[in-house]
């Protein structure tokens, strides 16, 4: 069957003679990937680039006629993050965790960007505006403060990480349960996660709460996994998500201490099978060394009495809080050895492919380069087991994975790395090759009619590591795996219009005055700031 | 054995990683002159830099007759063999070395046997800062074989170090054994302040005069003399102290008893 593109979309048909052909004979043909949850921009990604020089020196990519030089190899700088992307097939990606404050920076990095379109999460799960309506149970109120936080921040999707736990960690305290109390807000993680959720509904947003969850990376917090799972249930009604559960993996440890962790997989998995209220990704963990960066402060200075390495650590007033710490996952660490195993039993064992996606949470679980050895374990056992016999022996005995038969085909797989995320993050132009649908298209070199491609999961390795074609808007960009084309992309937000505006009366101008750095006026990110602006308008309930 | 002969002064940086026996071997000497490294941001050919001679002596494997502070990463990364250079050597000399042996008759820039795992380097001269430490930000530092200057070293000597054994025949700068774990180090002559800082473990030897020690060190015993390595030990007597408590480091610094007399006053916690 043929695809016709015409003016970055695709279309019906072509005038046949007038048209530039690629053959596709003997390949594999895919929607443009997209990745619902990588730290590719912001103020923390930035930090981290500074705190990592040797990061960069062993990772370097020289200009071309075409491509700009680069550096970085878990955080690569914007320009290089663009093209590694492109040459995977990949043209849509979510930056998923934007201190609305850090809006500004957030986005200049995201136009440096190429080959990709693009969105952040603004983080609003410890925002004073947001803490305060939940609490006075105005969620009306909250909506339209969220919808004005969108437009604001230019952000995409609600983004909740350890809620509670960071407006606690101002406080140099955490939050251990999802019903612990927030001081000095009289509030509790369930509140804020069910609250955000109906927020999410009555504003009609593309993408449910993005949410990561509390007690993250600790041993035995599967058991907080199941309960915010649960307590998600009571905003659930047609059986649409209403959250969407980020990084799985690292929520997903059973046991009492780092001494016993083990893997929870079997018990979220079978919960998880027999409700469809959420969606989720993986996290999975790559034997490598990185860097982990993320907005919740508590768990990165775990993470530094764990390792004893350089970190950071800061408190983005009012708002949320971030942290950064270089890690170094090791085969012959029998923690590390589990956890790499988690991500893979979790995925294998949630039977529907829709529910679950596959992330390495870039540069959290890896680098997203490592994609293509993701795909070789998914597709494949014999991969995995290649890489669990090299494994720390207890992880090997605590493994479900032997038991575990499952290999993905080529549908499932698209459906894992790009359209199941598509659909997830209500984006109706991408992850299918349907008419009217952005013409982002891969093509990748594997014949699944012509070899095994769970016995010749090399061959598929490479061939997901430098795409055959990748087609940006209509344009060829990347052809056998090198850039043949620039191309922008284009900056997705939400315009949530809202029946009812938020005040903006004197009140929050006080606040602004009393507990922000920047002043009221130079706090939004105005139109001027992005390069090549997609605002998505959504008609709000309230 | 290869001779190389610069053919002129540098005026820019040469990156010179392929001057390295391993990368020799078995190769004619057109091939040795078509390897490739960078001049500033322009790629060269070695035979474009050097001029190349073949001599039938066997070892050294290589010798660089002249000064070549500008070329940098000379035998990096090497497993075996033997260079000699017979002038000053530039920065990264030795780098990632996993074995044989370097030896210079002058100086060494920074980073000479930074992150090395294996082998001999020897300095007739002074080393830069930086010796047998670690790229900026990196934590890997020096894992074991043997340095060994005759002159005086530059700061940040040893940083990270976690094996191997550096003896410097004179001073020594600041910031020596920075978070050091592991290995021994023996300053013959003085040393700069903030010695040890961070260490946790390892070895640090002071014969000379040291102007203060760490308020995070705390004084152990005094010991008539300390073995440096296998068949190598510096006699004293010595002040012992252990730190950086700071770090709830095990490490042990030893500073000479005779040449520090104001130091005296830490026998008094004894």
């Amino acid at each position: 069957m043929d695809i016709a593109i015409k003016n970055g979309k695709i279309v019906e048909s072509v005038h046949a003679r007038r048209v530039k052909k690629i053959d596709a004979t003997g390949l594999t043909v895919m929607p443009g990937g997209v990745d619902i949850h990588t730290h590719i921009a912001g103020a923390e990604v930035n930090t981290g680039r500074l705190l990592r020089p040797e990061d960069h020196v062993k990772d370097t990519e020289s200009k071309t006629p075409l491509t700009r030089s680069g550096v970085g190899y878990s955080i690569p700088s914007t320009f290089t993050t663009g093209y590694r992307y492109s040459r995977m097939g990949y043209t849509t990606i979510m930056n998923p965790s934007m201190p609305p404050l850090e809006a500004k920076h957030t986005h200049e990095e995201l136009n440096d960007t190429p080959m990709l379109d693009k969105a952040s999460y603004p983080l609003l799960g410890d925002w004073w505006f947001v803490l305060e309506y939940l609490q006075k149970g105005d969620l009306a109120e909250c909506a339209r403060y969220v919808a004005w936080m969108m437009n604001t921040s230019k952000g995409y999707a609600i983004k909740i990480v350890n809620p509670g736990g960071l407006e606690s960690w101002g406080f140099g305290r955490n939050v251990h349960s999802i019903d612990d109390q927030v001081p000095n807000f009289c509030i509790t993680p369930r509140e804020i996660m069910c609250g955000l959720a109906k927020v999410n509904k009555m504003l009609n947003l593309p993408h449910t709460i993005h949410l990561h969850t509390n007690n993250l990376g600790l041993p035995g917090n599967y058991a907080t996994t199941l309960d915010t799972m649960r307590a998600l249930e009571s905003v659930a009604t047609d059986g649409k998500p209403v959250a969407h559960i980020t990084h799985l993996q690292f929520s997903s440890f059973a046991g009492d201490g780092w001494g016993n962790m083990r893997s929870g997989a079997e018990e979220i998995s079978k919960y998880i099978n027999a409700h469809s209220h959420m969606t989720f990704d993986m996290g999975q963990v790559i034997f490598t060394d990185t860097t982990t960066m993320t907005a919740d402060g508590p768990f990165e200075y775990t993470l530094y009495q764990l390792s004893g390495h350089k970190w950071v650590n800061s408190d983005v007033e009012t708002e949320t809080s971030g942290g950064i710490i270089p890690f170094h996952y090791k085969r012959n660490n029998a923690v590390n050895a589990t956890q790499w195993s988690i991500a893979l039993e979790l995925a294998l064992m949630i039977d529907d492919p829709w529910k679950m996606f596959m992330t390495t949470d870039h540069p959290n679980g890896g680098p997203f380069t490592a994609y293509p050895k993701i795909i070789a374990w998914l597709i494949s056992k014999k991969a995995r087991m290649a890489t669990l016999k090299r494994c720390h022996k207890k992880a090997q005995r605590k493994s479900l994975l032997p038991s575990i038969n499952r290999e993905l085909s080529l549908y499932e797989l698209a459906i894992v790395t790009r359209a199941g995320q598509a659909k997830a993050l209500g984006l109706k132009n991408k992850g299918h090759l349907g008419v009217g649908a952005d013409a982002d298209v891969a093509i990748y070199n594997v014949n699944p009619e012509k070899i095994d491609i769970a016995e010749k999961y090399k061959n598929v390795r490479r061939a997901f590591r430098d795409a055959a074609y990748t087609i940006k808007d209509g344009r060829i960009v990347v052809k056998d795996g090198e850039i043949i084309q620039h191309a922008d992309g284009r900056t997705l937000w939400l315009n949530v219009q809202t029946t009812e505006q938020v005040k903006i009366d004197d009140e929050i101008k006080r606040k602004f005055k009393e507990y922000w750095t920047v002043e009221y006026e130079n706090y939004p990110v105005t139109d001027h700031y992005l390069k090549n602006s997609d605002p998505i308008t959504i008609k709000a309930d309230v | 054995m290869i001779v190389l002969t610069p053919l002129r002064q540098f005026q820019f940086p040469v990156m010179a990683e392929c001057i390295n026996p391993d990368m020799f071997q078995g190769k004619s000497l057109d091939e040795v002159a078509a390897l490739p490294v960078w001049e500033g941001n322009k790629q060269k050919k070695l035979g474009d830099l050097f001029k190349i001679e073949e001599d039938k002596a066997e070892t050294p494997n290589i010798t660089i007759n002249g000064n070549v502070d500008e070329v940098r990463r000379i035998g990096s990364g090497m497993k075996n063999g033997e260079i000699v250079i017979n002038g000053n050597a530039g920065m990264h000399l030795g780098e990632k070395m996993a074995g044989g042996k370097i030896t210079v008759q002058g100086d060494a820039a920074g980073w000479a046997g930074s992150d090395m795992k294996k082998g001999l380097i020897e300095i007739m001269g002074n080393a830069g800062a930086y010796l047998a430490s670690p790229y900026r930000g990196s934590s890997t530092g020096m894992r074991g074989g043997k340095i060994i200057i005759q002159g005086n070293v530059g700061t940040d000597v040893a940083v990270f170090m976690k094996g191997g054994t550096i003896k410097v025949h004179g001073d020594a700068g600041p910031f020596l054994g920075f978070r050091m774990s592991n290995g021994a180090v023996h300053i013959e002559k003085n040393a700069g302040t903030r010695i040890g800082a961070c260490m946790t473990g390892g070895k640090i030897v002071v014969s000379g005069f040291l102007e203060e020690v760490l308020p995070t060190f705390t004084i152990d015993s005094v010991k008539p003399k300390v073995k440096i390595e296998e068949g190598d030990s510096a006699t004293g007597p010595f002040y012992v102290f252990l730190g950086d408590l700071a770090e709830n480091g095990r490490g042990k610094l030893f500073v000479s008893k005779t040449n520090n007399p104001h130091l005296s006053m830490y026998e008094r916690f004894l």
